[in-house]
């Protein structure tokens, strides 16, 4: 069997068996453990440098962000978008609390996940790291995937109090998720975005909307009174 | 993929006449060095980044086994099924029978080295599987029958008019008469057919720049998204990984991914860096039934223990051939496999054998650039050193090689001498060389003068030299 085969052929070259069952639980430790490594110093930083920070990220990487005060004033900072880009007033919405829990008055989302024919999509992040202006979007129900990928037009709504200063600290939110199907936290997909789709492919030379979207735009809500400068 | 290596030196001859290829090159070179150097200089910590990363790597390897059987566990207790295959034919067949089970008639693919390596286009066009690659890079290349010349850019070597002149042969329901203005134009066109066909696609294949044993995870990190649609639209997700693709944790991964992209293409991250694990769950709107991990050793396993378990770190970050002369004289084909490059030079031997591909560890400088820049600091040179000595021992080196190495040798033996013929040699090649300074053509030399010039010796030897400045510093 490969298994077999692959596993004995490895233990050959380093030379030893399986390991000894002190050694394993050492690793098993480790694995516990998930020790961090250097965390580099650009994201250590008080909060509303950090919240600057990941703005200032998203915008190097050719994204967008509007900040509003409150949850309530999405529906408007998402039509004044629309307007501005002469967009369609209707886009495909995630399922999400926060999202489904508003006004929208003239907007019209239909909830679900995205379809091919969606020029806009909006969803709800569940992080922003500001160590490199990343958004991290775990699949749920409540959070499709295709609705990160399918639009020309990705919109993402993001809480302040939500951006940390690097990844690893939106991996430990992430560890105290229980996934009931696997027992484990990780759901089946996380993507971490930075600004929109591009290729350099052609003549090496950048070209933003590959396959996934064009633009990507976050509205940022200010519900951390901390983070405010 | 066909292996043309062991015709190194005609696939050079025809790469330094080829004007379009050495365009290519020249547009290109400096751009990659330029954006990485920018990239290293906004993170003082990188070069601790470096360090971390080597030693992560070798961490894994040390404990590769006990790793694998961890994270095959837990990609089986996320509802995903792993396929462990100890040679390219394994490979294949286990892809083969995933699509056909599926009743799978086409594929869309992210890109993906390892399934160069194996053929996995080639495997499933024969029995009736359409293969479409969606890497805007890997798709032309694909519509021109062509390999990679590069591990993350794949087409550079194509200029505009290429991509323009496929794009009008092979799209034939779009309009003749249509314009290409500007480069968006081919990408607008490519993202409208393609589409089409992430939609149709039965199976959705892709590579994985990691897998994660902790979770059970695996990674695939791009710039277009194309990846992201290949695996999240079909019913049926398939990943591809060789084995020392695994790091044990998050944690791990995360400082990995902190030095690729910034080696890779000077981003700080990529756009899309996608943790899969598992297959659809119940309450899902969206993503894969199936989620399968092909996970591969076709020689690695043979690297552990030996001088070349080192080359078992490379992330596949292209810095190496970014910075490398050679590369950027001779074009990635010139290598005549999947891996070009210092990178290449010393894994194809490994893989392939030494017999076939013994040139490329001899295409080198020796110049150490691709050595300061890999994130992992895998010694290249060194390897391919090693490389070059187990040719020797093995009697693979040509006899004009050995002859002239054993008159050298003989020479290096006798100091006296060495220095004598030395001495008169740097003095008649400077007096010749005294105008210009370098040589456009030598005797004997027409292969190295033809890529470039040799610089004139300044009518020294190096020894005379340093003795001079020992005695001025005394
Ligand atoms: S050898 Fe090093 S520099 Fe080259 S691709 Fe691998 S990791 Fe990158």
């Amino acid at each position: 069997m490969s298994r077999d085969a692959i596993l004995g052929a490895i233990r050959r070259g380093l030379r030893r068996g399986p390991l000894p069952d002190d050694q394993k639980l050492a690793l098993r430790a480790r694995l516990d453990a998930h020790p961090r490594h250097l965390i580099p110093a650009r994201s250590q930083v008080p909060r509303p440098a950090q919240v600057a920070l990941f703005i200032a990220n998203v915008e190097k990487e050719f994204g967008s962000v509007t900040r509003v005060p409150t949850l309530a004033d999405v529906p408007g900072a998402i039509a004044d978008y629309l307007a501005a880009g002469n967009l369609p007033a209707h886009f495909a919405m995630a399922p999400h609390p926060e999202l489904m829990d508003l006004q929208w008055a003239l907007l019209q989302p239909r909830i679900g996940r995205a379809q091919p024919s969606d020029l806009v999509c909006l969803t709800q992040a569940f992080a922003g790291i500001a160590e490199t202006g990343t958004l991290m979007l775990p699949a749920e129900p409540t959070r499709p995937t295709t609705l990160n990928l399918l639009g020309d037009i990705a919109l993402v709504v993001l809480r302040a109090s939500r951006i940390v200063g690097p990844y690893e600290d939106a991996w430990n939110w992430l560890r105290a998720r229980h996934d009931s199907t696997t027992g484990g936290f990780m759901p089946r997909n996380v993507m971490l975005v930075t600004g929109p789709s591009r290729s350099a492919d052609i003549e090496s030379t950048l070209e933003l909307g590959a396959h996934g979207p064009r633009q990507l735009h976050i509205v940022l809500v200010d519900d951390d009174p901390a983070a405010i400068a | 993929m066909q292996i043309t290596s062991p015709a190194f030196k005609s696939n050079v001859a025809e790469a330094l006449a080829d004007p379009h290829l050495q365009k290519a090159l020249h547009f290109t070179r400096p751009r990659f060095p330029e954006r990485r150097a920018a990239a290293v200089a906004a993170l003082p910590e990188f070069e601790t980044l470096r360090d971390i990363g080597r030693d992560i790597k070798n961490h894994t390897l040390a404990n590769l086994d006990f790793y694998l059987e961890i994270w095959a566990d837990n990609v089986e207790k996320s509802g995903g099924q792993v396929h462990w295959c100890a040679t390219a034919d394994d490979a294949r067949a286990a892809v083969l029978a995933i699509c056909q089970r599926v009743g799978a008639k086409t594929v869309t693919k992210g890109k993906s080295m390892i399934s160069e390596e194996l053929g996995i286009n080639e495997h499933l066009e024969k029995h009736g599987i359409e293969p479409v690659e969606t890497d805007l890079g890997e798709y032309i290349l694909q519509i021109r029958g062509e390999g990679p010349s590069h591990i993350i850019a794949p087409a550079f070597h194509l200029n505009r008019e290429d991509w323009e002149e496929s794009f009008r042969k092979t799209h034939t329901d779009l309009p003749a008469d249509r314009v290409f203005g500007e480069r968006r134009d081919i990408m607008v066109e490519a993202r409208t057919i393609l589409r089409e066909k992430f939609i149709a696609a039965d199976v959705g294949i892709t590579g994985a720049n990691f897998l994660i044993a902790e979770t059970g995870s695996s990674v695939i990190v791009t710039n277009e998204g194309n990846g992201d649609l290949t695996q999240t639209l079909p019913k049926v997700h398939i990943a591809l990984a060789s084995i020392e693709k695994l790091v044990p944790t998050l944690e791990d991964a995360t400082s990995l991914l902190r030095l690729l992209a910034r080696s890779a293409t000077g981003q700080d991250f990529s756009v899309y860096t996608t943790f899969s694990t598992g297959a659809r769950r119940p309450d899902d709107l969206d993503g894969p039934e199936e989620y399968h991990v092909v996970v591969i050793d076709n020689g690695r396993s043979a690297m552990i223990g030996t001088e070349f378990q080192d080359m078992l770190r490379c992330i596949r970050c292209a810095a190496c051939m970014n910075h490398c002369p050679v590369y950027f004289t001779v074009g990635g084909h010139s290598y005549g496999w999947v891996y070009p490059g210092p990178m290449g030079s010393v894994l194809t031997p490994s893989l392939i054998g030494v017999e076939k591909a013994g040139h490329l560890p001899n295409a080198s400088t020796f110049c150490g650039k691709c050595e300061s820049v890999c994130p992992v600091k895998i010694p290249l040179p060194k390897l391919m050193r090693h490389w070059r000595e187990r040719e020797f021992e093995r009697h693979l080196t040509p006899g004009a090689m050995r002859n002239n190495l054993a008159i050298w040798g003989w020479f290096a033996r006798r100091p006296q001498l060495y220095r004598a013929a030395t001495r008169v040699a740097a003095w008649g090649l400077g007096l010749l060389g005294r105008k210009r300074g370098r040589f456009s053509w030598l005797p004997f030399a027409g292969g190295w003068t033809d890529g470039r010039d040799l610089p004139a010796p300044e009518g020294d030897t190096f020894f005379a030299r340093y003795a001079r400045q020992q005695r001025h510093k005394s």
